[in-house]
């Protein structure tokens, strides 16, 4: 037996280089660990466990942010200062994800510590995906983030909106994978067939696959194939026309797993379709970017319009989710021309991060015993009962409306800049009535906190401004700060993203 | 700038802004007020600084002084945050330092509830209006504006009067539309200038060697000129103003009506008509019409027939508005020049009538014209500061607004003959609904209505606390009106050789 080829392979096995992700899986293995050998009355302090566990975690990765670009086992995973970036997003998220947890989780009747548990799987497997330069590495990572997911979005199990949109996610997860395997093989099916120029066994990697695009530039199979991964995709983004299950999922799912959902779970699509789109997928640019672009268009749309009628909070976020993920659309399709459209995709999703976050934060705090019933008139006259949560709200649907100094103004330029770059005139006029549609509904939304002081509030409802605990209050606190600092000092991140 | 300690420019947008932060962080209400004084009084000392030192400044670029840079991490996209002023750009800063200070202490002697709010959100305004006309870096220039504009919309929704909700919310989505009309046409700018730099002078450097094609010039031209046309409420998007102003608080329709509408018209000056001068003349013509027939006349029409005093003067704003745009049309150094006297002018005497309006409404409990009358025995001060307003605004000589209309019409004359005759028909109708609200407010008897408000509460004349910032806008409105070289000798210098006039003549010579 030849050893040297064993060695050699394991060689490339650079455990140390995922160290983050063991990290996160270490600690979710504690968690469960920590039930056990625990008494019951401590169980409570476990999810504080998961907060500092991924609060030190961030302080580590942030403390040895490596900027070099370097393969991990064997060309499976890529290192890369934008992968870095991507590593520290999704700790953030799962990190805020856990506390909203621990803010909304207690009186509920529902197991604590596993969802802690099952957060932190998710977002490991989230940093694999977005490192995976080999399909089968990303189906795996993207399968064990949906399948946490499904668990998650059903997590209060008690109700039947929760139940809906659990069984809704399932099957439109299902259809996706579905729909991306397929594509996954004709692609890897394509490069290996032997009639063809070019071929190679190396399908199912991403530098194998795209040397045989570039040789043949319009293969009808390979385009189908394209066509299914990119739809695929799409699905977990929610871009139109994949985007219908969003405003049932958003509204069913507990309020915590609507933020992942909206935010880390899209990024991790959104990054994907990056590095698809910019480099396997880059030969097919004469197809990719026509259905790009035309899924950008109907998107912003579709979310805009169709969040103008809603009083329900959480499918309004879950629709205006949709039209943010047709902005940042307009970036992915400017990116195979206009270099500057990798960095704005960054920085828009940074900048959604910390705006939706802050507005998840409060709706935790606001939401009464059913969790899916929130609804725009819960806000009326919050700025009398509480100024903290209203100025908060407010910074955080401002800078979702692209209003400046906050940071989602900075994220629109950046992606209206380079799809200018790029040439998607029309494309703008769409995105530019998006905005103006989009300030609308904010708007609507601000002005049931701030000007309509009027409207009867229920004494329960009114007294639900003084929970959430000091961690949630001072997170979300930490978050508005930095949606107004990120509007006008972008400092490392926008020489990071500006290379 | 090595001769002071610190950047009077940078100060000037910094001392509002900390002392809003500190407002925001829960300082003792004793102290909002005094350091809320020190936040409205450091932009306007400073500006009048500046100006007092501008001719012996060192002009370091294009007519540029006090330039100073600061990184904000964007480098790499080519924003900055780039400090200095101008011929140009001078004039509007102190006009922001003056009307900010009036309006500051207009709102410091009101008894607005929830006032610390009202302060910070003032103080935020101001901050946005001076970083506007700091500015050289054009992202900076529009991102202070937005800065200035988001607080506008808060306070019409909190403070303002009736149908405040609907007037909040047509103001923020017309003025949106606005926004990101300039937006993109600023983007275009800088992404077809191939400077790869958001510096207005490393823009003008880039143009001057390699100008934009005409068909270019034309489309970005057209997106600028809609796109501030909408925030300057050029004729007919300019159904928000009355709607907002009639809401508005007062010192918001002061800032708002004197200051921030400004910056469309001094982006258009400062930034579309060198840049793009072939743009310009192309749509001069359009421009002009629309200004001259949907500003001047029809919408002058219109204020004759307000009953609402302060809806009144809104809408005699979006008609003095028609003068700006036809100077600009005319292309001329002279018309543009006064365009930006103009803009001085108007700014002062606009946020003193919004100021007075308020005033008045404080003694009558209405702002009905024909609820009103008598008033001058009453409050005889007030009649006359009002009626001073009242002259400075139909542009009467003596005052600032004279400078800024003459020009105008004079170089509107080369430009079309028929547009002239309209724009002086304005005048015209500008006196009579002047004049008229006047009459109506101050003189002849007092109405049955008004008779049983003063019955009910004893009317007395306008106090020394409202004096005081109503004399610091007739005083600037006189002074530039007596000496209007103070500023016109910038402002030529600004312009020399960059209006769209000059740039025709080597197009209209065939080779």
């Amino acid at each position: 037996m030849d050893f040297t080829v064993l060695r050699d392979l394991a060689a490339g096995n650079t455990w140390g280089s995922i160290w983050p992700e063991l990290g996160l899986g270490c600690l979710a293995l504690a968690l469960l660990v920590l039930e056990t050998v625990l008494p019951k009355s401590a169980h409570r302090r476990i999810p504080m466990v998961s907060i500092l566990g991924q609060l030190g975690l961030l302080v580590a990765l942030l403390a040895t942010f490596d900027t070099s670009r370097h393969e991990a086992f064997n060309g499976l995973l890529m290192q890369s200062p934008l992968g870095e970036l991507m590593r520290a997003f999704f700790l953030v998220s799962s990190l805020l994800v856990s506390i909203l947890g621990r803010a909304g989780l207690p009186g509920r009747k529902v197991p604590q510590v596993e969802f802690h548990h099952i957060v932190l799987v998710v977002a490991a497997a989230m940093m694999l995906l977005v490192e995976s330069r080999n399909f089968v590495m990303l189906f795996v990572a993207l399968e064990t983030v949906t399948v946490g997911l499904y668990i998650l979005v059903s997590y209060y199990r008690s109700s039947a909106k929760t139940l809906e949109a659990g069984l809704k996610y399932l099957v439109m997860g299902a259809l996706s994978s579905a729909l991306l395997l397929f594509g996954i093989v004709l692609l890897y099916g394509v490069a290996g067939s032997a009639g063809l120029a070019g071929r190679t066994p190396q399908g199912m990697y991403f530098v194998g696959l795209e040397a045989f695009l570039e040789v043949n530039p319009h293969n009808f199979m390979a385009a189908a194939g394209i066509v299914l991964v990119l739809a695929g995709v799409a699905f977990k983004i929610g871009a139109f026309p994949f985007q219908i299950w969003v405003p049932d999922v958003y509204q069913g799912a507990p309020t915590p797993v609507t933020a992942f959902l909206a935010v880390a779970s899209k990024a991790a699509g959104f990054i994907v379709l990056l590095v698809l789109v910019t480099q396997v997928f880059a030969p097919y640019e004469w197809l990719v970017v026509p259905v790009l672009t035309f899924m950008a268009a109907a998107t912003i749309l579709f979310g805009n319009l169709a969040a103008l009628k809603q009083n329900n909070v959480k499918r309004l976020i879950g629709l205006s989710g949709v039209s943010h993920a047709g902005f940042i659309l307009l970036a992915v399709a400017s990116a195979n021309r206009v270099p500057s459209a990798i960095g704005a995709v960054y920085f828009y999703l940074i900048a959604y991060l910390v705006a939706s976050f802050a507005v998840f934060g409060v709706m935790t705090i606001l939401s009464g015993p059913d969790d899916a019933e929130q609804e725009l008139s819960d806000y009326c006259g919050l700025a009398k009962r509480s100024p903290f949560l209203a100025g908060i709200l407010a910074c955080g649907l401002g800078s979702l409306a692209g209003i400046p100094p906050l940071a989602g103004f900075m994220g629109k330029l950046f992606v209206f800049t380079a799809a200018f770059r790029a040439g998607h005139y029309g494309l703008l006029a769409v995105a530019i009535s998006g905005v103006v549609i989009s300030i609308y509904y904010y708007f609507g939304w601000i002005r049931a906190a701030y000007f309509n002081d009027e409207a009867p509030i229920s004494p329960e409802t009114a007294s639900r401004v003084d929970g959430g605990g000091m961690t949630l209050r001072v997170a979300i606190a930490l978050l508005a700060a930095g949606s107004i600092i990120l509007g006008f000092y972008q400092g490392p991140l926008g020489s990071l993203l500006s290379r | 700038m090595s001769s002071l300690p610190l950047d009077p420019l940078l100060l000037s947008v910094g001392a509002p802004l900390s002392v809003a932060a500190l407002i925001a962080l829960g300082v003792p209400k004793r102290i909002v007020v005094k350091l809320a004084y020190l936040g409205f009084a450091v932009p306007a000392i400073a500006g009048l600084y500046l100006w007092w030192s501008f001719a012996a400044a060192a002009k370091e670029s294009h007519g540029y002084a006090y330039l100073t840079n600061y990184s904000t991490g964007l480098d790499g996209f080519g924003i900055s945050l780039k400090l200095g002023l101008n011929g140009i750009s001078l004039p509007l800063f102190v006009l922001a330092g003056i009307v900010g200070f009036a309006a500051g202490l207009y709102a410091l002697q009101s008894t607005a509830e929830r006032m610390k709010t009202y302060l910070l959100l003032l103080l935020v305004m101001l901050a946005g209006l001076i970083g506007t006309f700091a500015s050289v870096d054009i992202f900076f220039f529009y991102f202070f504006h937005e800065l200035a504009l988001i607080p506008t919309f808060i306070m019409v929704g909190i403070w303002g009067g009736r149908d405040r909700s609907h007037a909040a919310m047509t103001l923020t989505v017309y003025l949106t539309i606005g926004a990101m009309l300039s937006l993109l046409g600023l983007v275009a700018i800088y992404v077809k200038s191939g400077a790869n730099s958001f510096d207005l002078l490393a823009i003008r450097d880039t143009l001057a060697s390699r100008p934009l094609g005409e068909v270019t010039q034309r489309h970005i031209f057209g997106l600028l000129l809609f796109g501030f046309g909408v925030l300057v409420s050029l004729w007919p998007f300019h159904s928000w103003a009355p709607l907002g102003y009639g809401a508005a608080p007062s010192s918001a329709a002061m800032l708002h009506a004197g200051v921030l509408k400004k910056f469309g018209l001094y982006g258009l000056v400062q930034i579309a008509l060198p840049l793009l001068p072939l743009g310009a003349l192309h749509w001069s013509h359009t421009a002009a019409t629309l200004a001259a027939v949907g500003n001047v006349l029809v919408i002058g029409l219109v204020t004759i027939a307000q009953r609402d005093l302060k809806q009144m003067v809104g809408y005699s704003s979006v008609m003095h508005m028609g003068y700006a745009f036809l100077g600009i049309a005319t292309g001329s150094l002279l018309g543009v020049g006064g365009v930006v006297m103009l803009m001085v002018a108007h700014g002062l005497s606009v946020a003193l009538l919004f100021l007075l309006s308020t005033s008045i409404h404080q003694r009558t409990n209405t702002f009905d014209l024909q609820q009103m009358g008598g008033l001058a025995q009453q409050a005889p001060v007030l009649a006359a500061l009002f009626v001073t307003a009242t002259f400075a605004s139909v542009g009467l000589p003596g005052f600032a607004n004279f400078w800024g209309e003459l020009p105008i019409f004079v170089a509107l004359w080369g430009f079309s003959h028929c547009l002239t005759v309209i724009a002086l028909l304005g005048t015209v109708i500008s006196a009579v609904y002047g004049l008229r609200a006047a009459a109506r407010v101050f003189f002849g008897p007092q109405t049955e209505a008004f008779a049983r408000f003063e019955a009910s509460k004893p009317v007395t004349d306008i106090t020394w606390a409202e004096r005081l910032p109503a004399l610091v806008l007739i005083a600037a409105l006189l002074f530039v009106g007596v000496w209007p070289r103070s500023i016109s000798t910038g402002i030529d210098q600004a312009l020399a050789g960059r209006v769209p006039a000059a740039a025709a003549v080597p197009v209209a010579t065939p080779q």
